[in-house]
């Protein structure tokens, strides 16, 4: 354990914040109030988690569709999440993305992307823009396996690793592009290891283990901001809802296999260790989980209650005010 | 006034913004230690670096996303696309991303980012080297399209385009890149601002509206058929998005007749959107039906017997025009 007790307890929480936002959503598609789609990270909570820990709101995080426990780990709080899913002008983005357009560039958050892999560029571009500018901030890029066989993972490892630019690509491996498997999509299915085509160092990290996630994290940030250039980072991981909520979740994986990825819950794995290292009470970390239920169920009735944008300003932002 | 060249004229804008602007960075192929296929970034690597010149891979798609993620971080990029059909691999950096991040972002990003290329039919360039694309640009929301016919403007545009929140696409033809015009002394710091026409020649009998390279064209069409006592009146839009239609209007109300001249594609282009918003405002100005001139709606050919049958050249264009007069 390379932790302390603080950053661990700090883990524990933004875990908990990510899971019960994302259940709180799950249930709140169910019951009509989310208007479009509701890509969900449970199960992946530790790799957001671990990685935006070493992060500060100076550094620009780009995201996926899977985007809520990125959102939510760099800064985002659950009222603006949920109130932006119940299209309301609280919102994050103040109704104009949704769950697939998270923006609130004042923490770093760089936005979620209803396209697969151009956040992998836009990272990229922003390691640009802090080394010409000669700040030390870094630029991470967060995709699935999926984005990984989109030339834009080409294009923007090789521009990263030629400019040697300060970036972190964290590829989030849940074996799945919606329902097609990565092994047929693939014959390379060790994505960490196309770092190498690239001249850039490539690690694989258990995506489901937060302190592994944490430690690999705070190497990549490190020699990025200390202008040793761009890490690819693989975590293998699994999510354990539909692709998207809503969906059927059968035919493409068995329901051993989801069970089996339930028991490597990333809360459960986390817990453990602190118990086994006798870091943190049982009770501690209870009373974090329940604050947290308080927190997400507040976020729900702050979206609930909150007014949608007028209409007559639909048009707004499609260009700079002058 | 000095008279300098097209490219010359935007080089120097490019290099005044550059010294006040040190967020500023140019990449592409080419634009580094060459200092560009066209001259564009001549003599600016050895005073500014390869890290404001930056020569890139091909890698279209790359480094356009990798500028939408400069821009959104405090950078302002120029991507030197030296011909832009190339931009086609990058379309959906363009259209996705670059131009919907101040939306989806509910304006709290900026998107400082100049996209320039040269377009245009000419010396057997064929297909891929040939085209300007200016109706596929122009219906995408956020973005600023513009396209300078003369030395002046180019600088005084791309010093716009460079001081602008918004993505700018900036199209130079490539039979405007060498032609010389008056330019002010670099002391005076002048700006010309997006949505304002030219009126590049006065007229009475019948408005020309036309784009890039047909500008030139028009104007010794104009000449020509001054001899012949028909007054033409010639605008130039120099933006199409935004696109200037009161001062077309006002040239209507006094004429009565529009002519569009655009190299590129007809169906669903500049001119039809003109022709629209003109019928819908002015319908009663209109002593003609408006008429379109455009390039050939096919790639562009190889061979110079076939390029100069598919563009407009100063002969058709005056027959056009006065086909136009008798109507």
């Amino acid at each position: 354990m390379k932790v302390t007790k603080d950053q661990a307890l700090a883990l524990y929480r933004m875990l908990q914040i990510i899971r019960q936002s994302e259940e709180g959503l799950a249930r709140q598609y169910a019951a009509g109030f989310i208007h479009g789609a509701c890509h969900t990270y449970v199960g992946e909570e530790a790799i957001a988690t671990g990685v935006c820990a070493h992060l500060d709101y100076n550094d620009a995080i780009f995201s996926t569709h899977r985007g809520h426990g990125h959102a939510l780990a760099k800064g985002v709080s659950p009222r603006e999440l949920f109130a932006e899913l119940y299209g309301r002008e609280t919102g994050v983005s103040h109704g104009r993305g949704g769950s697939m357009h998270l923006f609130k560039p004042e923490v770093g958050m760089m936005g979620t992307s209803g396209i697969v892999a151009p956040c992998i560029l836009q990272a990229t571009g922003a390691g640009y823009s802090f080394k010409l500018r000669g700040v030390p901030h870094v630029g991470a890029a967060f995709f699935g396996d999926g984005a990984s066989n989109n030339g834009a993972f080409h294009e923007g490892l090789n521009l990263a690793a030629i400019y040697q630019l300060p970036v972190v690509f964290v590829c989030e491996n849940n074996q799945f592009a919606t329902e097609i498997a990565f092994s047929y999509a693939t014959r390379n299915t060790d994505v960490w290891k196309k770092a190498e085509n690239y001249g850039m160092p490539g690690v694989c990290v258990d995506g489901n283990d937060v302190l592994a996630v944490h430690a690999a994290a705070g190497e990549a940030v490190e020699r990025a901001r200390s202008g040793g250039g761009p890490t690819l980072i693989e975590a293998k991981t699994y999510r354990t809802r539909p692709h998207s909520e809503g969906m059927r979740d059968g035919g493409y994986r068995s329901l051993e296999e989801i069970e089996a990825w339930k028991k490597r819950d990333p809360i459960k794995i986390l817990t453990q260790k602190l118990m086994i290292e006798n870091i943190v009470p049982q009770s501690e970390l209870d009373a974090i989980a329940e604050e947290i239920r308080l927190v997400v169920e507040d976020a729900a009735e702050f979206a609930k209650n909150s007014p949608y944008p007028d209409g007559a300003t639909a048009l707004q932002h499609v260009y700079a005010e002058a | 006034m000095r008279e300098i060249t097209y490219t010359a004229a935007a080089r120097e804008a490019l290099a005044e913004r550059m010294a006040v602007d040190p967020t500023i960075f140019v990449v592409g192929e080419g634009i580094g230690p060459r200092g560009g296929n066209f001259g564009t970034t001549l003599g600016l690597y050895e005073k500014y670096g390869a890290m404001r010149l930056a020569d890139t891979p091909i890698s279209e798609r790359g480094f356009v996303g990798m500028c939408c993620g400069a821009a959104m971080t405090g950078a302002r990029p120029v991507v030197d696309f030296m011909m832009v059909d190339f931009i086609l691999d990058a379309f959906g950096e363009i259209f996705n991303q670059v131009a919907k991040m101040q939306y989806m972002s509910s304006g709290r990003l900026k998107m400082p980012l100049l996209i320039r290329g040269c377009i245009g039919i000419g010396g057997s360039a064929a297909t891929h080297h040939s085209g300007s694309y200016l109706p596929q640009f122009s219906n995408i929301p956020g973005l600023r399209v513009v396209i300078p016919t003369t030395p002046y403007d180019a600088k005084g545009l791309m010093k716009t385009a460079l001081t602008c929140n918004d993505p700018v696409l900036f199209l130079e033809h490539k039979n405007l890149m060498a032609t010389k015009g008056p330019v002010p002394e670099p002391e005076e710091d002048y700006y010309i601002p997006f949505g304002q026409a030219r009126i590049a020649r006065e007229g009475k009998d019948v408005t020309v509206v036309a784009l890039t390279l047909m500008v030139r064209k028009t104007l010794e069409a104009a000449e020509a058929l001054a001899k012949e006592g028909v007054s033409v009146e010639v605008i130039d839009p120099r933006t199409v998005s935004p696109l200037d239609t009161d001062t077309i209007l006002e040239s209507v109300k006094k004429t009565g007749r529009l002519l569009v001249i655009d190299e590129s594609f007809q169906p669903c282009g500049i001119g039809a959107e003109i022709a629209a918003q003109i019928m819908d405002k002015g319908f009663d100005e209109l002593d003609a039906p408006v008429r379109r001139m455009n390039g050939g709606f096919t790639p562009t050919p190889y061979s110079p017997s076939l390029e100069a049958a598919i563009v407009p050249n100063p002969k058709t264009i005056a027959q056009a025009i006065r086909d136009l007069i008798k109507e």
